[in-house]
């Protein structure tokens, strides 16, 4: 099987529906003219192969790009574009909260949005807070929007095809560390449904709620356990919204444990979702406290040893999964 | 030579085509025939008159809040003229009887003011977008429509409408930007109605002309008497013909004046003086073009009268249909359907909480 970052695999998705369908076009600063020339990135060479009409670099400016979005999507477009870094999100917020989101509701559920704003996020750069901020949590909270955000390039790949013929607005997220990550993906055409989670390990004594980068952290840590006798379950959200509620309840009901992890910042963090939910509908199965491992309530540093602190490691995980078990 | 000024590819003309008093220039009169201008007299008056009705409505409390538009139909009736129906409108929030022209019913705006967000449905087949309410957005939108029409090398344009208020946006400029550097096919109009809220146009902005703003971007702008519809309809036309033939985006301001509330939820006597708006009602847009009409033998009074009477029986049908929809539409839970093409399941969880909930208070 074809082993692909990332980056490549969005971009095999990318040119997989671009070739199918010809309302398909990105856009985006940069998407087309990188100042990188690196194949492992979502959009390289696609402007070689599709051309400028489709593969369009805008002026620096995200509230434009996302209502450009908008507008090509509710004329019969199917526009994707991209928000460069994830702290951007705040300038193109109005177009995707305002507009996006609610058009279709306002009108009666007749106009229909079918876009997708890729978002690159992701601690580990080195880039500090404005280029690095976890913003999921802020829009799941959203009404009308669907939230994406892929662990696996093979994940990636499905996923962003589904979200590609989805006829409601996407926020697909991409941790850029994964660009790097080479894992086996399907070469053949597939979609992976959006609001699927997955379990990505079986285990019996906890269970590991988590999405994108931090699934590896997750698996590193499960590994670990095993050789101490505790068998996590590591369920990869891949959806936020909308949420696979059975999944998550279905685990915990087996395991009687949660521990939840991502990224993000704590407070209001979409951690609190999930131990929220489980408290509602699995409280009776839970033999102790669930636990949250998230990066800690301040903006990323700059700092390479301070930024290693900042993101959640196995070690952190292993630590709060034995507290409660 | 170490400083000159530098020439810039445009520069902001003032277009007025019939003056207060309802004398035409003849050299700039556009050439169109008498049922245009029947039916642009009859765009206007309807809108004005549904406007007043809608007030009425609201004030008997059978409807909420909306943005009246007297004063300011020549400015919408005149840009919306000069589309073809496969063009697009996109509407901020003051542009009823714009909307009306390009086929939204009646009904539908009293819906949606009522809170039924079926009234903001699009029909089959029109190109309209619904109301935008967050400032000068929809600017963003329509360059996207724009945008998408080049794309599919169709020769469709997009007519956006906003108002002084909205120039001071980020949005709005943004949208200029966009458009100029990509050369899409938009039309962008601004209703210069004086008043953004309770601020008046000049504390909104420093420069002389709200047109001029779209030179900074290199797309050509004028500003017309937005109380005179063949100003208005010239200046529209001039830049929809442009868009279609590939040359890219214009911007049109309308100075017009705001003659009614901001909304139905304010008191404009709280931030200006009645003589302020006096001076206006000389400039009526309706009045004006009605005069020029006479002149020309267009009309009579009798005619007047006449269209006056259908008009106000069209806006009685169109309330008594509305209330009779809003029967049928009295399900609360139809407004967990319009979020996603499809319900997910825990807006099916929440669509039947309410459900319940509702079945528990009717017993």
């Amino acid at each position: 099987m074809q082993q692909l970052g990332m980056g490549q695999a969005v971009n095999q998705a990318l040119r997989e529906e671009m070739t199918r369908d010809e309302r398909v076009f990105i856009a985006g600063e940069g998407v087309g003219v990188s100042i990188h020339d690196n194949p492992m990135l979502p959009t390289a060479d696609l402007l070689k192969d599709f051309g400028v009409a489709r593969v369009k670099d805008t002026p620096v400016s995200e509230a434009a790009i996302a209502g450009l979005a908008v507008g090509a999507a509710v004329s019969g477009l199917r526009p994707v574009v991209e928000i460069m870094f994830n702290p951007f999100f705040t300038l193109a917020s109005d177009m995707i909260v305002n507009h996006a989101a609610k058009l279709r509701y306002l009108s009666g559920g007749k106009s229909t949005f079918p876009l997708v704003v890729r978002i690159k996020t992701g601690a580990g750069f080195g880039a500090g807070c404005q280029h690095a901020h976890n913003l999921e949590a802020w829009v799941a909270h959203c009404p009308g929007l669907k939230v994406v955000m892929p662990s696996t390039p093979a994940d990636a790949k499905g996923l962003l095809k589904a979200a590609i013929r989805d006829d409601n607005p996407v926020v697909f997220i991409e941790d850029m560390m994964l660009y790097f990550v080479p894992e086996p993906v399907p070469a053949e055409e597939y979609l992976t449904p959006i609001g699927k989670a997955e379990v990505k390990r079986q285990g019996r004594d906890v269970t590991v709620v988590t999405w994108s980068k931090m699934l590896g952290v997750a698996l590193k840590a499960a590994a670990g356990l095993a050789q101490e006798g505790i068998e996590a379950e590591v369920v990869d959200l891949r959806t936020l919204v909308p949420l696979d509620r059975e999944t998550i309840i279905s685990s915990v009901r087996k395991t009687g444990r949660l521990v939840v992890l991502h990224e993000a910042t704590r407070t209001g963090g979409f951690s609190g979702e999930v131990c929220a939910l489980v408290t509602e509908e699995a409280f009776s199965s839970l033999k102790a406290p669930f636990r949250r491992v998230t990066g800690p309530d301040i903006p990323v540093p700059v700092s390479p040893p301070l930024e290693r602190f900042y993101i959640p490691d196995e070690e952190q995980l292993i630590a709060a999964v034995k507290e409660i078990v | 030579m170490p400083r000159q000024e530098i020439e810039l590819p445009y520069r902001i003309d003032y277009l007025s085509i019939l003056d207060e008093q309802g004398k035409v220039d003849q050299d700039l009169e556009p050439d169109v025939d008498k049922d245009f201008l029947l039916k642009l007299h009859r765009g206007m008056l309807l809108g004005r008159r549904f406007d007043e009705r809608l007030l009425q409505l609201q004030r008997q409390g059978r409807m909420g809040t909306f943005a009246p538009i007297t004063g300011q139909e020549a400015a919408q009736i005149g840009a919306v003229a000069a589309l073809e129906d496969s063009d697009w409108l996109v509407p901020s929030f003051r542009e009823m009887a714009a909307e009306i022209w390009r086929g939204k019913t009646m009904e539908n705006v009293i819906l949606l003011y009522a809170g039924y967000n079926e009234g903001g449905a699009i029909p089959d087949g029109l190109n309209n977008l619904p109301i935008a309410i967050p400032v000068g957005t929809q600017t963003l939108h329509a360059a996207g429509i724009a945008y998408a029409m080049k794309y599919r090398q169709e020769k469709h344009v997009a007519m956006v409408f906003f108002g002084d208020g909205a120039t001071s946006e980020g949005d709005f400029h943004e949208a200029l930007n966009f458009a100029g550097v990509f050369q899409v096919p938009v039309v962008f109009v601004c209703q210069n109605n004086h008043w953004a809220i309770s601020i008046p146009r000049s504390k909104q902005t420093r420069s002389k002309t709200l047109a001029q703003k779209a030179l900074a971007y290199g797309v050509p702008g004028i500003q017309v008497d937005g109380n005179d519809v063949l100003a208005v309809y010239s200046a529209a036309r001039e830049a929809v013909e442009r868009a279609r033939s590939g040359d890219g985006p214009s911007m049109i301001e309308c100075v017009t004046y705001r003659m009614s509330v901001h909304t139905t939820a304010d008191d404009p006597k709280r931030y200006r003086r009645e003589e302020d708006v006096e001076g206006w009602v000389a400039k009526d847009p309706i009045t004006r073009f009605e005069k020029y009409l006479k002149s020309r033998k267009i009309f009579t009074d009798k005619k007047i009268e006449a269209i006056e009477a259908e008009i106000k029986q069209e806006i009685k049908e169109a309330v008594e249909r509305s209330e009779k929809k809003m029967e049928e539409l009295g399900d609360p839970l139809l407004m967990f359907d319009h979020v996603f093409a499809e319900l997910p399941p825990y807006l099916r969880e929440q669509h039947e909480e309410l459900r319940k909930e509702l079945r528990q208070d009717s017993t």
